[in-house]
């Protein structure tokens, strides 16, 4: 009888891990938007993650954007000519880069990039008591560290993500009139022509949520790492792994609910 | 003065603290002894608040610490790291001066500038000193940089946690002294966790042993070496033989 419950017990073990870690990770975004609005506001550390999470990954973001944009272009031009279609790469092109590959590789580079150092720096805090310590000197940890961490990530993103798409459109646009014989004037034209004021507002909204999933992956398994060196590898290797599955399955649940027919 | 009642503490099925009962008398200066392990840090934290326990009262000047105002509550309270805890991010001198950066006892920036810097002379260093980042001081003067940030606020209570651990025996020497300096210049309630014999000799007016999860043995300082506890005695005269395990 044992025997042939057990892998319901199993079943039923994993499914309430997840549902207490989905619990957690809830609970701790309530708190952690709670304390964005509520003061006392740390500008200084504000200022600080703004510059962290989005000048410096100005370069990151805008060569993944080009090099995209460039073989975008050319995947399509490529598979466009199997059917007379070279002249929609300027179309195809810009609602790729703004509708999706923008949004998402922005947010994939923002939790390779962001998410880990923001894990390992708070996970490192813990296991060397700064994180006690901030406590002791009457400074809450969520407001200090979380807070400014998550608001400037829901700032900064969706610039990243508008950065990504213009940069990512533009290495489309050199491919294509450099060395696939596009007149320039006329693929920006058609590129300008296409886009619709719909599919923008969707791109930086997408950069939005992807921005608060990375700065929030980071700040919790940051908040509860483990103790030693271990800790801090797991912490950080989990934040990205989570990061970058919530923001593709976002991605798949925002794309269905702005454009489903 | 801060009274600890049957505070217990567990941790999945490692039962911590059983039961401590413990008084600190203000202006005085308790060392908690006791082998790794035992609990000296949780009982310390239980106190702070940073570990709440499960059962059990502990109470500020009669009040319960946890129904009374937290921020009122930690701005009484200085506290050096075993580690020292020092912010990797912020210069010397903002982490000395970081209650006095932000918060109700926010101060001007260079008027707090100049409290660190005077605190930093208190615990032996230049103000050269200030303007570094913790990773490029030595060990003994990030431990010092830390006391340095516990006394800034000039707070009513100080805690130490193994305020000699990594340290050689002259510099541990030095930090004791200070400790005992600070603490009597200042008029503030001490308590010290360490397993270091030579802090508890330098620092304690009163010692009380941790074993168990409970307070085995407290008194005077004076009283150690006659205390008359199996326990006691072993843990002073570092014998492997004697009723407390070697291997815990």
């Amino acid at each position: 009888m044992s025997i042939a419950l057990a892998p319901l017990g199993w079943i039923g073990r994993a499914v309430l891990t997840a549902l207490g870690a989905v619990g957690r990770v809830t609970l701790f975004a309530l708190s952690a938007l709670s304390h964005v609005l509520r003061p006392p506001f740390y500008g200084r550390e504000f200022a600080a993650a703004l510059a962290q999470i989005g000048w410096l990954s100005l370069p990151v973001v805008g060569l993944t954007a080009v090099f995209t944009g460039g073989a975008l272009a050319l995947q399509i031009y490529a598979g466009g000519a199997r059917f007379n279609a070279e002249a929609v790469v300027p179309q195809i092109v810009a609602l790729g880069m703004v509708r999706e590959l923008g949004p998402v590789l922005v947010g994939l580079m923002i939790a390779a990039r962001v998410t880990s150092s923001i894990a390992a720096e708070i996970a490192t805090m813990k296991v060397t008591e700064q994180i006690d310590a901030l406590t002791t000197l009457s400074t809450n940890p969520m407001k200090y560290l979380v807070a400014p961490r998550v608001l400037a990530a829901l700032i900064v993103v969706p610039a990243l993500v508008g950065v990504g798409d213009i940069i990512g459109i533009f290495g489309g646009w050199a491919v294509t009139s450099g060395t696939l014989g596009f007149n320039p004037s006329t693929y920006l034209k058609n590129t300008v022509d296409f886009l619709q004021t719909w599919d923008v507002v969707t791109s930086l909204f997408k950069g939005c949520a992807f921005g608060g999933i990375a700065a929030l992956m980071g700040c919790y398994y940051g908040m509860n790492s483990g103790r030693g060196a271990q800790g801090v590898g797991r912490a950080t290797k989990g934040s990205v792994e989570a990061a970058a599955i919530l923001i593709l399955a976002a991605n798949f649940l925002l794309t269905g609910a702005f454009f489903s027919v | 003065m801060i009274t600890l009642d049957s505070v217990s503490k567990t941790f999945g099925t490692n039962h911590v603290l059983r039961g401590v009962d413990l008084t600190i008398d203000r202006g005085t200066s308790m060392v908690i002894i006791g082998g790794s392990g035992t609990g000296k840090s949780v009982l310390l934290k239980c106190i702070l608040g940073l570990t709440p326990p499960d059962s059990g009262t502990i109470t500020l000047d009669g009040q319960d610490v946890t129904r009374t105002d937290r921020d009122a509550f930690l701005a009484r309270f200085g506290m050096l790291f075993q580690g020292g805890a020092l912010f990797d991010s912020l210069p010397v001198w903002q982490n000395v001066a970081f209650r006095l950066l932000r918060g109700p006892q926010k101060r001007p920036k260079h008027e707090a500038r100049e409290i660190a810097i005077e605190k930093l002379r208190r615990v032996g260093l230049t103000p050269d000193q200030a303007d570094k980042f913790p990773a490029e001081l030595s060990g003994g003067m990030q431990k010092r940089v830390g006391l340095a940030r516990a006394i800034a606020a000039e707070p009513e209570i100080i805690f130490f946690d193994e305020p000699t651990t990594g340290l050689d025996p002259i510099m541990a020497g030095v930090i004791n002294d200070l400790i005992r300096e600070i603490v009597t210049e200042m008029g503030a309630t001490a308590m010290t966790i360490t397993h270091d014999m030579s802090s508890v000799r330098a620092i304690a007016d009163s010692v009380a042993m941790l074993h168990g999860g409970k307070i085995r043995w407290t008194g005077p300082v004076a009283q150690l070496d006659s205390s008359g506890d199996p326990y006691v005695d072993q843990f002073i005269s570092g014998s492997a033989e004697g009723p407390i395990e070697a291997v815990r």
